[in-house]
């Protein structure tokens, strides 16, 4: 409760602070560093959840606790167990995420360097303290990126042969979306899991593994897996 | 040869097995029991228990599935080599059927399939009693060929392990080679194609190679090997040059490496008439489809048993499914990951043919990672198509040597992700 406390207090008086965020040098690095997050995290003006929650006011959010996103049971469990988010549970996070929540779906393997962490939250500090000003949201990994074909993204799977076809994925993606050595890809929306596909079917993802298994699914075939992998593992 | 009646009959047999078998039919209204088709698995493997658990799983109890395997606990075979190179504890190769009878309603019945009567469609089991059925899936994994390695029989497995079946062996296997004297030689008698899991004599080497280096560096790997080349030739030569660099000695078939006898009294091994005492003997010995398929007089004359590609449907008779290390189906190579992926397609077909659900074109995948080193991980994988001749290679991929400490570890680790994920795919 006391950490709790602190967190919160210490998001309030950073919020105050606006100057901290944006402006300084070490979040100008700190944007940079998000490049790491963006395939799956927004934050700013608008932002969305994608693949994971996005990440404005997360100074002071209890883990697990947006209602309108669908954590992990392990997720839950963390933000039930006490855990807010405050500049060093997030720090702790960073480092290593399944030391600090395992079994999350969040498949990011960690950001080695305090100090690279340290201007990554700078950073995010910004996008704090219910600001009405907060500069726009970068979109995620958008479908200009690979140059993918919006006729391809508005395919509707059908999930009953999506569920068939995802037979073949998760004897290596864990089906409780645990992340271990091998990402998650349960709860995705569609248009990332779509996008992602794809960019390993061109080639513009390099995976041996993963370039062999979409190499030969159709456009169908991933909409449908889209359409089953949509749903988080907990869902009826 | 038996004729099938090619119909999934729901005909009732009047006999039942297992106590628990017994329980249920008469505790449950009878005419409930009656309706439910009836699938009989036969071995709670790498095949085997996918069928089972995906069978239940999709069909919302529609079809009644009984699966009959002798042991409690499950010991994989993948990453027991892991186990002896000492990167895994033995528990956590274990795995219980539990789960598959708790939270899929599988009848879970410990015993061994003995026979197999395809006229009336039952399976005998070796504590008396059989199992009615009207689809039979065997997965029964491999039994070694009688008289492949002379001087070497089942009865010599104390003195010279084969550890190829993962179990007490493995286990055995890991002591004797602590065991060796300083300086003292290992020697793996390597068995000739087909054979469950092509990289795993290799990989084993690797493993004994990297216990040895640090207990025992001055001793000495022998292997003798009636094959010309072997899975990952390529990248387990180099990673044994670079970090087991004068330990590992090969002979193959040019040298005699085809030519050689055991003499488990003496400790011996003779290749191409020359003796050789060694500490430690791992034989594994030829091998063939697990003998219940024999029983079941569906193996032919090479010791395996053929399928139909798109079900997984034994040639001989469309009743029975075969699955993983004891078909012989085409090109996929005998391995964990492959007998998963048939089992999905058999499972698919199965319900298919009893409950009238949608049957999908099959699709069949494998890849197999090894450890060479610590975090030294390389895989190869390829995926497969149904022709009517064969499971047939469609494209694959191989690590290359070379690669980056960074890349290989990353194999190593999404090695572990599998692991995790399969064994929750099998059991969960
Ligand atoms: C050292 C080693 C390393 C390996 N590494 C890998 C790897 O990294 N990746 C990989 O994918 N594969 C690997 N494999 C191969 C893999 O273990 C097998 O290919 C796989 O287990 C085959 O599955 P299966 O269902 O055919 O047989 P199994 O998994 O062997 O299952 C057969 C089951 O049937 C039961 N049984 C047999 N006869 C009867 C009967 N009459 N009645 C009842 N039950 C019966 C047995 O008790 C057994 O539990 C490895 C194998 C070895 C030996
Ligand atoms: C591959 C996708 C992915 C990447 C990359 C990623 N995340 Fe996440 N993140 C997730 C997912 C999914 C969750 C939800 C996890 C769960 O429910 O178990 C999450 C959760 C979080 C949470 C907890 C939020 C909450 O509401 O409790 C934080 C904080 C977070 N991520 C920060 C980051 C930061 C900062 C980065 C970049 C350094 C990053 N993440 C990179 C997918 C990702
Ligand atoms: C042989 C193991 C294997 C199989 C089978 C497999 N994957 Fe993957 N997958 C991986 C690995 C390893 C990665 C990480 C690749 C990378 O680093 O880009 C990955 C990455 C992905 C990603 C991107 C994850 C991210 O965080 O960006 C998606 C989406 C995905 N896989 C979907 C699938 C689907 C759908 C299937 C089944 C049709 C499948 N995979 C089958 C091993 C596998």
């Amino acid at each position: 409760m006391a950490r709790a406390a602190a967190g919160l207090l210490a998001a309030a008086l950073l919020a105050a602070l606006p100057a901290a965020g944006a402006g300084s040098a070490d979040a100008e690095r700190g944007h940079a560093l998000f490049q790491q997050c963006k395939r799956c995290h927004q934050a700013g003006a608008g932002a969305e959840h994608r693949i994971g929650p996005h990440l404005n006011d997360v100074f002071g959010r209890t883990a697990g606790s947006l209602a309108d996103y669908r954590y992990s049971a392990a997720m839950k469990a963390a933000g039930a167990g006490g855990l807010v988010w405050t500049g060093a549970t997030l720090d702790a996070f960073l480092a290593d995420p399944p030391a600090l929540v395992p079994h999350s779906r969040m498949s990011f393997s960690g950001m080695a360097a305090a100090d690279d962490r340290a201007a990554l939250l700078a950073w995010l500090r910004g996008f704090g303290g219910g600001r009405s000003d907060l500069p726009s949201a970068e979109p995620t990994a958008t479908p200009e990126e690979y140059g993918l074909d919006p006729a391809i993204l508005a395919i509707r799977g059908d999930p009953e042969y999506g569920a068939y076809l995802a037979g073949e994925c998760i004897t290596c993606h864990r089906a409780d979306g645990t992340v271990e050595g091998i990402p998650s890809i349960t709860g995705w929306p569609p248009d990332d899991f779509v996008i992602a596909l794809h960019a390993y079917r061109q080639g513009k993802r390099v995976h041996p593994a993963m370039q062999l298994v979409a190499g030969r699914l159709s456009d169908e075939e991933i909409a449908a897996l889209a359409a089953h992998f949509q749903r988080a593992e907990d869902d009826p | 040869m038996n004729k099938s009646n090619g119909k999934g009959g729901l005909s009732r047999r009047g006999f039942l097995a297992s106590a628990a078998a017994a329980t249920t039919a008469l505790s449950a209204p009878a005419v409930l029991a009656e309706g439910r088709p009836r699938v009989v698995v036969v071995g709670g493997g790498a095949g085997g228990a996918t069928a089972a658990r995906y069978i239940a799983k999709d069909s919302d109890d529609a079809v009644d599935v009984t699966l009959v395997e002798p042991s409690r606990a499950y010991y994989t075979c993948f990453f027991s080599n892991l186990y002896i190179g000492g990167f895994r504890e033995w528990a956590s190769l274990g795995h219980s059927y539990g789960a598959l009878a708790a939270n899929h309603g599988i009848n879970v019945v410990h015993d061994w399939a003995v026979s197999v009567d395809r006229d009336k469609r039952s399976v005998g089991l070796a504590g008396g009693g059989s199992l009615a059925y009207d689809r039979l899936v065997l997965s029964p994994g491999i039994d070694f060929r009688d008289g492949s390695v002379p001087g070497w029989d089942l009865s010599q497995q104390n003195r010279m392990p084969h550890a190829y079946k993962a179990g007490s062996q493995t286990q055995l296997l890991r002591a004797q080679i602590e065991a060796m004297p300083q300086g003292g030689t290992y020697c793996m008698v390597a068995p000739p194609n087909p054979f469950r899991c092509p990289p795993g004599p290799y990989e084993r080497i690797s493993m004994v190679a990297h216990v040895l280096k640090q207990s025992n560096p001055t001793a000495k790997i022998l292997i003798a090997d009636p094959k010309e080349k072997f899975s990952k030739q390529g990248l387990f030569e180099d990673g044994w040059q670079r970090h087991y660099p004068g330990m590992i000695e090969r002979v193959g078939p040019d040298f005699g490496g085809g030519n050689v006898e055991v003499r488990p009294e003496a400790m011996e091994v003779v290749i191409d008439g020359e003796a050789t005492k060694v500490d430690v003997c791992n034989v594994i010995p030829a091998q063939q489809a697990g003998r219940i398929a024999a029983l079941a007089g569906i193996t032919d004359e090479s010791g395996w048993a053929p399928i139909v590609p798109h079900t997984m449907e034994s040639r001989a008779d469309a009743n029975i499914h075969v699955l993983g290390d004891a078909a012989l189906q085409g090109d996929m190579p005998k391995s964990g990951f492959s007998a998963n992926s048939q089992a999905k397609v058999c499972a698919m077909a199965v319900r298919g043919a009893l409950t009238g659900s949608t049957v999908f074109p099959p699709r069949f995948s494998n890849t197999c990672w090894s450890l060479i080193g610590t975090d030294d991980g390389v895989k190869v994988g390829a995926s497969y198509e149904a022709t009517d001749e064969k499971i047939a290679k469609i494209d694959g991929f191989i690590s290359q040597t070379g690669e980056s400490a960074e890349l290989r570890k990353a194999t190593y680790e999404e090695s572990l992700g599998w692991y995790a994920a399969i064994t929750g795919d099998l059991f969960g």
